[in-house]
């Protein structure tokens, strides 16, 4: 706990923001990106719907591996669902995009239930490899499924409000950032309740959890269910985004990328799977920037960026997982701590 | 308050907890055999016994860790025998660790927060908007454990402490207060006080008589605290090499030859509760 602040009452000492500056903060980020789309450009509106996707699934990965301690290669998969999922309800139902949204949640949810079943047995590397096994499959039904058009994949048409169709990232972004910041509130709340304690407890100390009176199969499935939904309905922005679904757009290395998301930007708090997703979404945009100011000494620099990329997100894996476990939610908490008081106290 | 305050609890008819011919092995290792003892409701029931005799073994099966081989446990009259630990602690069986099994990362708070978890309802729905049922709940629950626990343990000090970072006698007490967040019907403590000084042992114990008769918990504790068994027990079991060799009121136990000769290769048991007394 931070000095400096004392609280009066039980549910000013429960709530999510506790202080008044919390609350400016807060204004400050939402005028913010309120403001966004009117003052960047395209590429940046781009890169912000990119990273807010981002945040929604490894929010929810967050969940699952962060805070009940379940080790998951899935996601990418599961994003696969919701995607597909809803790529299909746009092109053959037609209905409105946050019915087919929530169904992508809803769908994908169900199929993490399924392939959370493992869980129960097996733990860590096993599980793992068991959610490997489940991407394995779900990608081979994608690529075979006459539902799921195949390796060709489906094209479908872009969401629309009140018949103005969200076609470029400037109308997407007044979708995708409220949804995400829902969902991100959603989870915040959650770890206020006994939901979110018990996955807590199951990640800790799952003996004991059980002599509290926890079921570990029905609360391990639950966080297979809810990390699911999550990526079901990031997918599904994610189908609404790029409008393509292919059995390519979500192989397994994003799956180690939302991993890597979570563990750099702190596991089991909220706010590292928000800095975690953001970094690791720009980190790539830099080093292509990097890249680009090298060209004219390397020329063939370019064709180096993938290898590069893949090598600089495992040194930052290594690099977090041995200087930093806490991740960058830390080292803001660190900086913050050192404002709070500043300059009274350093 | 209890009625089990005016009554001895040997008249009290019915026991909430009957253990009945129980027998468990490891392998070949047979670590408890056809033990049976019951529990008065309203009683302090002490399970004693020298190191291995398999009082660990006996809480585990009675909360459902172990599978016994033979035997039944019964919870007012009802066999449990075949259930999971979650069913058992809705029920009202709650206990504490010999090595504290606390959340070592999550506050003060949240440890014993965690222990109304079966009582509370609050669903992942509700959860997810923090309306209604999760905010009333949480806010019950925060003023109970605030007000009944909290104060009763006096732990205040430490109510947003993370676990981990306590010494190990207050990591006891308030193991002792997660447990009562559950509201129990009884409650079983695994060596309450092993490891503590004199004052903390005594300011247990003080908890320990409390919590039976201001609040009206059964209790079931293994202890190897002589001095603080016989003070406030009203029935204690004794177990060696996984069979019970005696039980009746802490004076019949302590002078029975069978129970004496079992504490000689660990000290003599009289000597023990001398030592304990006179520290
Ligand atoms: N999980 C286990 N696996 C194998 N043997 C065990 C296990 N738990 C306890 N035992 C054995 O059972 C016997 C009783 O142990 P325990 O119940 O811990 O004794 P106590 O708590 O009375 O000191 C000991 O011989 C111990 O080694
Ligand atoms: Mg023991």
């Amino acid at each position: 706990m931070r000095i400096g602040t004392f609280k009066l009452s039980y549910a000013a000492d429960e709530a999510l923001f506790d202080t008044r500056v919390q609350w400016v903060w807060l204004a400050l980020l939402a005028a913010s990106l309120v403001l966004f789309p009117f003052v960047a450009g395209p590429y940046w509106i781009y890169m912000a719907c990119l990273v807010a996707i981002n945040v929604a699934s490894a929010t929810g990965l967050n969940i699952l591996t962060g805070y009940t301690g379940l080790v998951s290669l899935g996601q990418a998969a599961f994003m696969g669902v919701g995607a597909y999922t809803v790529a299909v309800l746009e092109t053959r139902v037609g209905t409105p995009f946050f019915i087919n949204l929530l169904v992508a949640g809803g769908m994908t949810a169900a199929v993490g239930v399924v392939f959370g079943i493992p869980s129960l047995r097996v733990k860590g590397l096993y599980l793992a490899i068991a959610t490997i096994a489940a991407s394995m499959i779900l990608h081979f039904l994608f690529a075979h499924w006459d539902l799921t058009g195949g390796t060709r994949g489906l094209s479908m048409p872009p969401a629309s409000l009140f018949g103005i169709a969200l076609d470029q990232p400037h109308k997407l972004y007044w979708l995708v950032i409220p949804v995400t910041a829902l969902m991100v509130l959603g989870a915040a709340n959650l770890f206020r309740t006994r939901v979110g304690r018990a996955f807590i407890a199951i990640r800790d100390r799952d003996i004991s959890a059980e002599v509290l009176g926890i079921p570990l199969l029905q609360t391990k499935l639950m966080s297979f269910a809810l990390s699911s939904f999550y990526a079901g309905v990031a997918g599904g922005m994610w189908a609404y985004f790029f409008r393509v679904v292919t059995p390519e757009s979500f192989p397994l290395i994003n799956s180690i990328f939302y991993l890597a998301a979570i563990i750099v930007g702190g596991m089991g708090t909220i706010l590292g799977g928000i800095l975690g997703a953001t970094f690791m979404t720009l980190v790539p945009e830099v080093l292509k920037l990097v890249v680009g100011w090298l060209t004219p000494w390397i020329p063939d620099a370019l064709s180096l960026l993938a290898p590069i990329r893949t090598i600089v997100f495992g040194a930052l894996i290594v690099g977090f997982l041995i200087f930093e476990p806490q991740g960058l939610a830390e080292i803001w908490q660190r900086i913050r701590r050192f404002f709070h008081l500043w300059p009274f106290k350093t | 308050m209890s009625d089990g305050l005016t009554r001895s609890p040997r008249e009290t008819a019915a026991p909430i907890l009957k253990v009945d011919a129980l027998s468990l092995s490891f392998g070949g290792l047979r670590a408890l055999s056809g033990v049976s003892f019951e529990v008065q409701d309203g009683s302090i029931t002490a399970l004693i016994g020298p190191n291995g005799a398999g009082k660990t073994s006996m809480f585990n099966a009675i909360s459902g860790f172990y599978r016994p081989s033979a035997g039944r446990i019964l919870f007012d009259g009802e066999d449990i025998s075949r259930e999971r630990p979650p069913a058992r602690a809705k029920r009202g069986l709650a206990r504490t660790f010999q090595n504290i099994a606390l959340f070592r990362g999550m506050t003060v708070l949240d440890n014993i927060k965690l222990g109304r978890h079966a009582h509370l309802k609050t669903n992942i729905f509700d959860a997810l908007f923090y309306r209604g049922r999760a905010h009333r709940e949480e806010m019950e629950l925060r003023q109970e454990v605030e007000e009944r626990i909290i104060d009763f343990l006096e732990i205040q000090h430490i109510r947003h402490a993370p676990v981990g970072a306590l010494p190990y006698g207050l990591q006891k007490r308030v193991e002792l207060a997660r447990a009562l967040a559950m509201r129990p019907r009884i409650l079983m403590l695994d060596e309450p006080v092993a490891g503590m000084n004199r004052e903390e042992t005594e300011d247990m114990a003080r908890f320990i008589l409390d919590v039976k008769e201001e609040w009206g918990i059964t209790i079931l504790m293994v202890e190897h605290d002589m001095g603080m068994v016989m003070d406030i027990s009203d029935h204690v079991v004794v177990l060696n090499f996984g069979q019970v060799i005696a039980q009746g009121r802490p004076s019949d136990v302590q002078s029975d030859p069978a129970v004496i000769s079992a504490y000689l290769g660990s000290g003599d048991l009289a000597e023990r509760i001398r030592k304990t007394e006179a520290a």
